[in-house]
């Protein structure tokens, strides 16, 4: 018998009979014969509580994390400095705990924060219009396609490698779904995208083009060149752009950009399990009545006050189904608010200093390693290189307790010894000494 | 908010379609109860003129409060004018369905279609008015 419960044996009965029925069987009595069981299932025996915490705890202490050793691992998400006031504000009950939030006569506070956090997005990718949020980068990425595809009709996609292949990835699973296909174009021998070849693969039949920023490697992209490309054949143009680099980076809008999408890990979310994050999805105002997702408007109620409802809910929330915009229905709030605490508390001024340090430290650390370059030029937050006996370089820094960082290898095959080192604010300048000092060490050897 | 009726002198179509016709041009529009249905709209977009439509097919879109609704051909043609000034003001549609809420004109491909719509009497019937 279950002990999840608190229900007794005698509870049972008494159920059971108030419904006439004698037994538990007679419940299943509509479930036909041949897709029963017949047999308890497989599992072992229940703990105690303290068993289970003694057992969990156990389980836990084999996984390493970003506070035991120092990383130098990004690859799309970040260990940056999360403000003790992100936990005070997302802890409060009236944040945590409820679900689906968004009748305006109880819920403008969650409301406000929607706008205000749809008000950043706008203001740092430069972009009129921002929903209040998806689940994370990459599946942002597959709703711009979507979006493209409804607005043009067009069938292609284009995207250098640039992009993050968990980006590419969802991109391709999506279009698969729809039928479109996706093109992915090569990067230079800089680590930068091709400016040309993916010109090149553009054409008539183009619904978006997708580029990144910062790339995968860290590298700053010249976004003019691609963007004139995918304006001559109507391609909508899709940048993938990290939301704090935004700080000291050109904003997408600059550039023409429709659509600008991008992960949110980085602001006010921890590491974490790799999730749970937030995307961000923010486009031109022609596109507002094909934006996925939930956006939060401002209005007035009936004595005049300001106040703040969803709207547009007939394209994502009370739809038919062939009218959708997306199938999102939903919106990763809190983390979202995490975000916005995050940003309120760095401000205007803080996230162009924040930025300007990780600019300094990486650039700071790539020569310190003193290692060959794939990408060569301006570079923030991360970057790529070449290491002789990667293989022996990750054994000894982790027994050190120090990730070096993610193996290119597993994405881009031609770069097989190359490591990406990712630079924040948390990684001092000791840190990152002892971390070239540990390369040098394996490369002396 | 505008009173129930279904002029004589237009043709109605089953999805709640209206059209005016005159010599090989007609003007297009949605009923009173569909309107009724949709509730005050919030959006609508315009085709493009010179638009080729097919009767029975959704044309456009029409955004209320409650739902984003296709817009059905009663007959097929050549778009060539629409009703810009609800860019601004949807709401005519819902005040003045027949008059100022028009939707589109068009140039007519098959004036023989005209003869598979309804009258304003057989149109209440369909809807349980008559």
């Amino acid at each position: 018998m279950s002990h999840y419960t608190s229900v007794t044996e005698e509870d049972r009965r008494e159920m059971l009979a108030a419904i006439g029925l004698s037994s538990m069987e007679e419940l299943f009595a509509c479930i036909p014969e041949g897709v029963r069981l017949r047999r308890e299932l497989d599992l072992p025996a229940g703990m105690a509580e303290q068993e289970v915490y003694e057992h969990l705890a156990a389980l836990a202490a084999r996984n390493r994390d970003a506070d035991a050793e120092v990383t130098f691992m990004g690859a799309g998400m970040y260990d940056h400095y999360v403000p003790a006031i992100v936990d005070a504000v997302i802890l409060r009950s009236e944040f945590l705990t409820p679900y689906t939030p968004y009748q305006p006569e109880v819920s403008q506070g969650t409301l406000q924060v929607m706008f205000e956090f749809q008000t950043a997005i706008s203001e740092l990718t430069g972009l009129p219009v921002s929903n209040a949020s998806v689940y994370e980068g990459p599946s942002a990425v597959a709703a711009a396609g979507y979006m493209a595809k409804l607005e043009t009709g067009r069938r292609k996609f284009v995207t250098s490698r640039g992009v993050h292949p968990h980006s590419r990835a969802a991109l391709e699973t999506h279009a698969a779904g729809f039928g479109s296909q996706v093109v992915e174009t090569a990067l230079d021998d800089h680590g930068a995208t091709d400016a040309e070849a993916l010109a090149a693969a553009i054409d008539d039949d183009t619904a978006a083009v997708f580029i990144q920023q910062p790339n995968f490697l860290g590298t700053v992209e010249e976004l003019g060149a691609v963007a004139e490309a995918a304006k001559r054949t109507g391609a909508l143009f899709v940048v993938a752009a990290d939301p704090l680099t935004l700080g000291i980076l050109e904003p997408p809008a600059s550039f023409g950009a429709d659509i600008c999408v991008g992960e949110g890990q980085s602001l006010g979310n921890r590491l974490d399990f790799g999730g749970p994050s937030f995307g961000f999805f923010a486009a031109s105002d022609k596109y507002i009545r094909r934006m996925p997702g939930r956006i939060a408007g401002e209005t007035v109620d009936v004595d005049g006050r300001r106040g703040f409802v969803l709207t547009l809910q007939t394209r994502e929330q009370h739809i038919r189904r062939e009218k959708a915009t997306h199938n999102i229905c939903t919106a990763q709030a809190l983390n979202a608010l995490a975000g916005t605490v995050y940003l309120s508390w760095l401000g205007k001024q803080g996230i162009v200093e924040l930025g300007k340090l990780m600019l300094q430290r990486t650039h700071y650390a790539r020569e310190a390693l003193g290692l060959e370059k794939i990408n060569p030029g301006p570079v923030v937050r991360e970057f790529a290189v070449r290491v002789p006996d990667l293989d022996g370089v990750m054994e000894r820094a982790r027994e050190a307790g120090v990730n070096p960082g993610y193996r290119l290898g597993r994405d881009y095959p031609e770069l097989s010894d190359g490591l990406l080192v990712a630079i924040t604010e948390r990684r001092t300048k000791e840190q990152i000494d002892r971390l070239a000092s540990l390369v040098h060490a394996e490369v002396a050897a | 908010m505008s009173s129930e009726e279904y002029p004589d002198g237009l043709l109605y179509h089953a999805e709640h379609d209206w059209a005016r016709v005159d010599g090989d041009t007609a003007t297009l529009g949605i009923t009173w109860f569909a309107q009724d249905q949709l509730g005050e709209l919030v959006f609508f977009d315009p085709p493009a003129v010179g638009t080729q439509i097919q009767k029975d097919t959704a044309y456009a879109e029409v955004e209320s409060v409650k739902a984003v609704s296709d817009v059905i051909a009663p007959l097929s043609g050549e778009i060539t004018e629409a009703n810009e000034a609800l860019g601004d003001t949807p709401e005519k549609v819902n005040e003045d369905p027949y008059g100022e809420g028009w939707l589109v004109k068009i140039r007519l491909s098959d004036q023989g279609e005209a003869d598979q719509l309804m009258d304003a009497a057989a149109y209440r019937q369909h809807i349980g008015r008559g």
